[in-house]
């Protein structure tokens, strides 16, 4: 038990050495707390708090630190570069720069601060920028494309067709021509292999992960095979085995043929991943319950997964959505709308991009950039859907979500 | 007569089990069973050829609390798990002995895999509630695996019964449309148990229910296990003493020794078995000597 004379004691210290303002807030307290906290010797409740502190962070000092180092790295080795040497080059520099603003950086941390801060704040600050490198090759890419392709995006671009195309029109060219003949073609060619697939890589999945047993070894090698075959041999296999003997002509259903190739083993390992951490306690405590095989892998570990497939299909429909190899022999490309997926040729997204943008008129490229924008945005919408199904909530919040989640968007899109 | 793993029991050589239900009060949604007494006739066990459990013979008798107790690696979950037919899932492992539900064998022919399941339910060590189901959908999971259709009205008794018999209804009620894994662990536990109920099984098997759970919920549980005992057969695995003194009936003690596979040192009373054991080992394990 502290007296009265100890917790005085207790908190000179701590307010001596905080300041000012940190004295002032201990006295404001005394008055109130210090009964009870002699009562109960809780010292806790009347000495003041230090300042919360997260351990990791640089502090205002540390940020100087950094951004001192980084100007003077790049003084240095601008002096060095471009003056003292006859290097030249941006990358070049940039890599150099970076190597000696780590250097510096560590150096001077380790000056002002100590040895293990400067170790541990210069890993931090190499982890960050990685990670920053990928997240603005990513944006990047999707905000250049964006840009480059919503210029001349309109919302007939969606339905018309490249059908009444004359480059010789410029820019007025908008106005007549679309992609809509690629996207019924990529929605049509994408979804019969996806129908195909999916089915047969979740048996695979479930064969491999809950069956096991004889020739585990041998399906789970050949998919494994089957992932590495390049997507434009896929595209020539069907070709020579369909399309050259006659059986097929050029179509939207060689394509998917094609494109099934291709996503089967995606889907089937990815599957098999997320299949392989469901808990296995879930698996006996169905059979214990009296379900057979069967119905604990389609009302237990399935649903249990059920985010986990999301994200395998979703994958897999974005790869084959934006392969374009192997639809150059099978659905060949059209200009026209071909609704029908079995017969004659077909347009595709990829497709529309690949042979408008080596073209000569600035304005043909920009179809094939607009046609990019299109297929990114559909890319994303089918993110955004998936995402909304994946999550793990009752059946009833599911349906709420989708049904009622787009008119809050539009509500949003409005009031703004 | 050695079962290899995996077999499958063809149908209609045996006559199957019959199951005895009582006179029905209107207020139950599906026909309650009596509880059946299980017997063994020298049960061995192997993994992957490697003998882990030899010659047990138990009989557990209805209306009693049945507790296994021994040293880990002694073979009683192996036992356990023998006697609802979970012991053959395990790549590797074989069998030989009877293992009688009111006298049918169920690994006689007859009787699937499935089929004895039902009749003999199990709760194991971890709680695992079916994560993608509500808790409401967690009790009717054994129903639903048998296709059993219930109107809404019957849903909602069997599972406030199932729930109220598992000490769980009060803390639930209001959120029977929640995800089952957003309960705590001990009500977890209690959700299992309510699960294995609804299927009305004349067995209950538990393995370590409570090892995974604090004093407050394991105490709870060990109020629904003697709540229950009368409707249906228990058998617990356990490694606190003292719960299978608060428990049991009747008390096996397992061992292995060193070259010797698990196999019971002795059974009996429960009473009897932690006053006055005639095995020298058995009171070493029972007063915390050993194990």
């Amino acid at each position: 038990m502290t007296s009265p004379l100890d917790v005085r004691d207790l908190l000179e210290a701590p307010t001596a050495a905080n300041g000012n303002g940190a004295a002032a807030r201990a006295t404001g307290g005394l008055d109130g707390t210090l009964s009870h906290a002699v009562l109960t010797g809780d010292v806790r409740r009347v000495a003041p708090l230090a300042p919360p502190r997260r351990t990791r962070d640089f502090g205002a000092q540390g940020v100087a630190l950094l951004v001192g180092s980084a100007v003077s790295s790049f003084a240095v080795v601008w002096i060095l570069f471009y003056q003292l040497t006859l290097l030249s080059g941006a990358f070049g520099f940039g890599l150099c720069w970076y190597a000696c603003f780590l250097a510096v950086f560590w150096v001077v941390t380790n000056q002002v601060v100590d040895r293990s801060a400067a170790t541990d704040r210069v890993i931090t600050t190499v982890v960050g920028s990685c990670a920053a490198v990928v997240i603005g090759a990513l944006l990047y890419i999707v905000i250049w494309v964006f840009i480059r392709g919503v210029a001349h995006f309109t919302i007939g671009f969606l339905w018309r067709t490249l059908a009444d195309y004359q480059p010789a029109e410029g820019t007025s060219l908008f106005n007549q021509v679309g992609v809509g003949h690629a996207i019924v073609g990529t929605l049509e060619q994408v979804g019969l292999a996806a129908a195909m697939a999916v089915p047969l890589a979740f048996l695979t999945a479930v064969f491999l992960n809950e069956v096991g047993g004889f020739g585990t070894r041998f399906v789970r090698t050949i998919v494994t095979a089957m992932s590495g075959v390049p997507s434009i041999v896929a595209g020539v296999f069907i070709y020579a085995i369909f399309i050259v003997p006659h059986t097929l002509g050029y179509s939207g259903f060689a394509a998917a043929m094609a494109l099934f190739v291709l996503m089967l083993p995606s889907v089937t390992r990815t599957t098999e991943e997320v299949l392989r951490v469901v808990p296995g306690g879930l698996r006996e405590a169905s059979l214990a319950l009296g379900a057979s095989e069967w119905r604990t892998v389609r009302q237990v570990v399935l649903p249990t997964a059920r985010s986990g497939l999301v994200t395998a299909v979703v994958l897999g429909v974005a790869i084959a959505a934006g392969e374009t190899a192997p639809l150059i022999f099978t659905a060949f490309g059209a200009n026209t709308l071909n609704a029908n997926v079995f017969h004659g040729p077909q347009g595709a997204l990829p497709l529309v991009l690949y042979q408008n943008i080596f073209q000569a008129q600035a304005v043909v490229q920009q179809v094939a950039f607009t046609a990019a924008f299109v297929l990114l945005v559909l890319v994303l919408i089918l993110f955004v859907v998936a995402r909304l199904l994946g999550r793990r909530s009752t059946k009833k919040g599911r349906l709420r979500r989708i049904v009622v989640a787009p008119f809050h968007w539009v509500k949003q899109m409005v009031s703004e | 007569m050695k079962v290899f793993s995996r077999e499958r029991s063809r149908p209609g050589e045996a006559p199957t089990a019959e199951v005895p239900t009582v006179a029905q009060p209107s207020t139950v949604a599906t026909p309650i069973v009596q509880p059946a007494k299980l017997e063994t006739y020298g049960v061995c066990a192997w993994f992957s050829g490697r003998l882990v459990l030899e010659m047990v013979s138990l009989t557990m008798e209805p209306n009693e609390v049945t507790a296994l107790i021994g040293p880990s690696g002694c073979g009683k979950s192996t036992y356990l798990r023998i006697l609802n037919r979970m012991h053959e899932l395990v790549p590797g492992a074989q069998l030989a002995g009877r293992v009688e539900l009111d006298g049918v064998d169920i690994y006689g022919g007859g009787l699937r895999a499935t089929e004895s399941r039902k009749h003999i339910g199990m709760v194991f060590q971890k709680p695992n509630p079916f994560p993608a189901m509500t808790i409401e959908e967690n009790v009717l999971a054994g129903l639903k695996f048998s296709r059993i259709k219930l109107s809404s009205h019957d849903r909602r008794l069997l599972v406030e019964e199932m729930l109220t018999k598992a000490g769980l209804w009060n803390e639930v009620k209001e959120r029977l449309n929640e995800l089952g894994g957003s309960l705590s662990g001990g009500q977890q536990q209690r959700l299992c148990i309510a699960r294995a109920l609804a299927v009305r099984p004349r067995v209950l098997l538990m393995d370590e229910p409570c090892s995974a759970l604090d004093p407050t919920s394991t105490n709870r549980i060990e109020e629904t296990i003697r709540e229950i005992a009368h409707e249906v057969t228990v058998i617990i695995v356990t490694h606190n003493m003292q719960q299978a003194q608060r428990v049991s009936d009747m008390c096996a003690f397992f061992l292995a020794a060193e070259g010797q596979p698990g196999h019971v040192v002795e059974s009996g009373p429960t009473e009897m078995m932690f006053s006055n054991p005639t095995d020298p080992r058995t009171a070493d394990y029972v007063h915390g000597r050993f194990g």
